[in-house]
């Protein structure tokens, strides 16, 4: 058993991550060319992890699913990044984006971890800035910022709605500037399925060639996953349809431990389910929540109502009620578990899905009265404009319609101070990994994440491992490459060839997708989750008796990456049930039920689930590893969003 | 709604393709176009046949990665608009559907629907980039750019590398593309030291592609998903 070290720093808090750094084994210039190093994913986190190792001079083979590096989801992010410049004179500093993040992640974070990422935060800017990602500017040519997410301070940069894609267009131009210098070499359309692990180290990674079906093997000194997110367990989310949790799931299965499965965050303002043919959701921003009053109809006959025909005192303005001082402001959990609240109750407005009414009214009438459709416009015209090319409503005459969204995954691959997970030699960085924002994270800070890992702290302790390792060549033909190369083409075998093939991927992945929805998603209750647990037992069941699979294994066949997929999401959808039972108490976007104050505020109990639970894989049977939180330098308060 | 769709289906690169005609039921006009094919796919896995293949990945106009032809028009004829934005109710007059891939020599078919954009990323790689290495930028505020030139910079930087201006244009040029990058980093003090270089550098990569030159069709301009302008292209003549 594999003993939870997280190998971080003593000493001033200030301090910790200079004095890492000092520590931290290195190697010379001349000598970095002879390492090898493997970087799945091509996200924030990847893309900037390739051009950094670059850089240096290390050899660096890089891969991804889509058909360019420059398409992997981080591009989708819209809001902003996070840094604490202080250039708005707000009184912010390394040390309040530090703790608004710990706050905000309601103390299921590590404090050395979070402030060493405030820290770097700068740098990230100054990096972006110099690649010639266009922020937004001020007239006098400073940098200009907004406040986001509920902060009191002005510390996001952005570039229009587009932040992530300009963010990651930068990452991937250095990228690819390394391609062209030859020590990254990049393969798109593949995907990893099988980690090589030769005593006891990763060793190198099974791809299958996405277009022509070859199975290959990739050797290397260590391999880091920038694999990003598993929000799509739940089928439905503003996650691309490619995102999936196979390389990590993959590193859970050969011993890596898989830390809070069940945090993930549901994002309030998102575009409605219509239809049993939806593939996705779309995400509107935020910003929205800032003139938008939310309200759903009392009366329940007039839910199929026009809602301009609502009568004011008919609406129920639910979160002014609930939360007067926040009111349409409270943060992102909160939100979302009360406006299910309300269609639970059956107050829900728009299309029928699966017999309830699901979302609620985002209504602009009052704030275009007072400034004006003109003014709205300028404000808000993009976002008013995807609203109606996705829904067909005009959003300035009758009131959007929201729901809420499984967005972004805080649970992933546990990993040390240095992102090494607890497998020797396997890193892990961005959204893959559970490090940075406990059980809830903040609006803009999760392209910081991604960045920090990539640019500034995996190429140091990446080094460091390096150094102080020695590593013997490996061939093709050692028997672990050979046994790991069988498995994954026997598991293709499996999945091509069912005893009853009856069912497509995609039925196999609403099912586990709604059952997640259901007991493991905004509220959680013990009995449920339970009840999921057994479903769920019976679908893997399923599953592998009756995936169908047309066509053949040896070409371009999305239905057999789909199957692949799903079958590791279902096996992933288990541990997240194991883990949200285990955990007793509500904090940040884990709502259990029977751990909710009245107000439907987390009741969240330090003394006996103040861990970071990291689970070791074990068939159906789960092994927990606690990570005591020592907090340090923070006393954990209550969050009140009264 | 019902609709009769002919598909180009092609096994691989090398293989020549044909027209196939399916028909699809039921579809609701809530329905995006990419889940109508969703839909068409999981009909041919009842029936036990090979899924048509089709590119998509974020589903929300970003990523680029969508690019269908639909009666004759890349991401159809919607403006501004990419192909996994496009919704059934659009094509409520219109029950008959000619669906092919981009179509040009320098981004070969895959297979169906599916093409090879490598091309764009060698571009890139050509000189798409600042020379700047992890560690060495100065703090961010200490280079000011006119509000003006990075409103322009990141009008130019919203392309998302489709390829439609490709699949649209008479010559098969990249031109657009080309430009919109080139003009990005022109724009702003720190891109612009190296322009020179980088120009000649990208628009002799983009030659050896195979991609063709620019003759001022301007069709490129109207069908690109992000309204990227032919300005740029004019912009990048300056500069060569």
């Amino acid at each position: 058993m594999h003993k939870l070290n997280s190998n971080v720093p003593t000493g001033p808090l200030e301090n910790r991550w200079e004095k890492h750094k000092f520590d931290l084994a290195l190697i010379a210039p001349q000598n970095r060319k002879k390492y090898n190093i493997i970087v799945i994913g091509t996200g924030l986190a990847g893309a900037s992890l390739c051009a950094t190792l670059g850089e240096a001079g290390y050899n660096v083979q890089s891969f991804c699913y889509n058909d360019s590096p420059r398409r992997a989801h981080s591009i989708a992010a819209q809001g902003g990044v996070n840094a604490s410049k202080n250039y708005q004179n707000d009184g912010d500093s390394t040390w309040r984006l530090f703790y608004d993040t710990i706050k905000g992640g309601d103390f299921r974070a590590r404090e050395s971890n979070i402030y060493r990422l405030a820290q770097l935060s700068c740098n990230i800017i100054d990096q972006a800035v110099s690649q010639g990602v266009p922020f937004a500017r001020e007239y006098s040519g400073y940098l200009a910022n907004r406040s986001f997410g509920g902060t009191q301070v002005s510390r996001t940069f952005y570039a229009r709605g587009q932040t992530g894609q300009q963010l990651l267009l930068g990452a991937y131009s250095s990228m690819s500037k390394e391609i062209a210098s030859g020590r990254v070499s990049h393969k798109s359309r593949c995907e990893m399925l099988e980690l090589i692990i030769i005593e006891g180290r990763a060793r190198g990674i099974v791809v299958r060639d996405l277009v022509t079906g070859e199975i290959s093997s990739h050797l290397a000194d260590c391999v880091v996953m920038c694999t990003g997110g598993y929000s799509n367990a739940y089928y439905l989310s503003t996650n691309a349809k490619g995102c999936n949790t196979s390389a990590t799931w993959r590193a859970h299965k050969n011993g890596a431990y898989f830390a809070n499965p069940s945090f993930t965050q549901i994002h309030p303002t998102c575009v409605p389910p219509t239809g049993d043919s939806q593939s996705k959701l779309t995400l509107m921003s935020e910003s929205l929540r800032n003139d938008g009053r939310i309200w759903a109809p009392k009366k329940i006959e007039d839910c199929d109502k026009n809602p301009n025909d609502i009568a004011d005192e008919d609406r129920d303005y639910f979160l002014e009620r609930m939360y007067p001082a926040f009111a349409n402001l409270v943060p992102r959990d909160i939100a979302s578990r009360a406006l299910k609240g309300i269609c639970d109750e059956g107050r829900g407005v728009g299309s029928v899905v699966n017999n309830q009414r699901l979302g609620v009214y985002l209504d602009f009438s009052s704030v275009i009265q007072k400034m004006g459709s003109d003014k709205v416009k300028e404000k808000y015209g993009n976002l008013f404009d995807m609203y109606q090319s996705i829904t067909g409503e005009n959003p300035y005459e009758v009131p959007m319609k929201i729901y809420p969204a499984p967005h972004y995954t805080m649970g992933g691959l546990w990993v040390d101070y240095n992102l090494m997970t607890t497998i020797d030699g396997l890193f892990a960085c961005g959204e893959a990994n559970f490090s940075d924002h406990g059980a809830n994270r903040l609006g803009a800070s999760a392209l910081m994440q991604g960045l920090a890992d990539g640019y500034f702290v995996a190429p140091q302790t990446v080094a460091n491992y390096l150094a102080k390792g020695k590593f013997e060549e490996i061939t093709h033909d050692h028997p672990e490459v050979v046994s790991t190369l069988e498995s994954v083409k026997n598991r293709i075998e499996s999945l091509m060839n069912a005893p009853d093939p009856k069912h497509s991927p995609d039925y196999f992945h609403r099912k586990i997708g709604s059952i997640l929805w259901t007991s493991c998603g905004m509220a959680r209750d013990k009995e449920s989750l339970k009840e999921a647990i057994k479903s769920i037992e019976q679908i893997k069941t399923d599953f592998w008796n009756n995936i169908k699979v047309t066509g053949t294994d040896k070409d371009f066949n999305q239905t057999l990456e789909k199957a692949g997929r799903v079958a590791d999401f279902i096996e992933l959808g288990h541990l997240m049930c194991v883990d949200a039972l285990d955990r007793e108490e509500s904090c940040g976007a884990h709502a259990r039920l029977e751990y909710l104050a009245e107000s439907g505020d987390a009741m969240r109990d330090d003394e006996n689930f103040g861990y970071v639970a990291a689970w070791e894989f074990n068939e159906n049977n789960p092994t927990l590893h606690k990570e005591d939180l020592n907090f340090e330098f923070i006393k954990p308060t209550y969050r009140d969003y009264k | 709604m019902n609709f009769t769709l002919h598909i180009w289906r092609q096994k691989n690169t090398n293989s020549t393709g044909e027209f196939v005609t399916y028909s699809v039921n039921d579809i609701d006009s809530d329905t995006s176009f990419l889940e109508m094919l969703d839909q068409l796919n999981e009909d041919l896995i009842d029936k036990g046949e090979d899924c048509v293949v089709f590119d998509y990945d974020c589903r929300e106009g970003i990523c680029g990665t969508c690019s269908l032809v639909i009666n004759g028009h890349p991401h159809g004829e919607k403006k501004a608009t990419t192909t996994c934005q496009l919704y059934m109710r659009d094509y409520a007059e219109q029950p008959e559907l000619w669906i092919e891939p981009w179509r040009a020599k320098s981004f070969p078919i895959v297979k169906d629907l599916a093409v090879k954009r490598d091309a764009f990323d060698r571009i890139i790689q050509s000189g798409g980039f600042i020379s700047t290495s992890v560690g060495s930028a100065p703090e961010a505020n200490s280079q000011l750019v006119n509000k003006d030139d990075a409103d322009c910079a990141f009008d130019s930087a919203i392309c998302i590398g489709c390829g439609a201006c490709v699949a649209v244009c008479p010559n098969a040029s990249a031109s657009l593309f080309v430009a919109a990058k080139i003009n990005h980093f022109e724009r702003l003090p720190q891109g612009k030291i190296e322009s020179g270089k980088r120009a000649e550098r990208m628009i002799n990569q983009m030659e050896q592609e195979g991609f063709g030159s620019c003759s001022n069709h301007r069709h490129c301009e109207t069908v690109c998903p992000k309204e990227i302008s032919v300005s740029n292209i004019a912009a990048m003549n300056k500069i060569l």
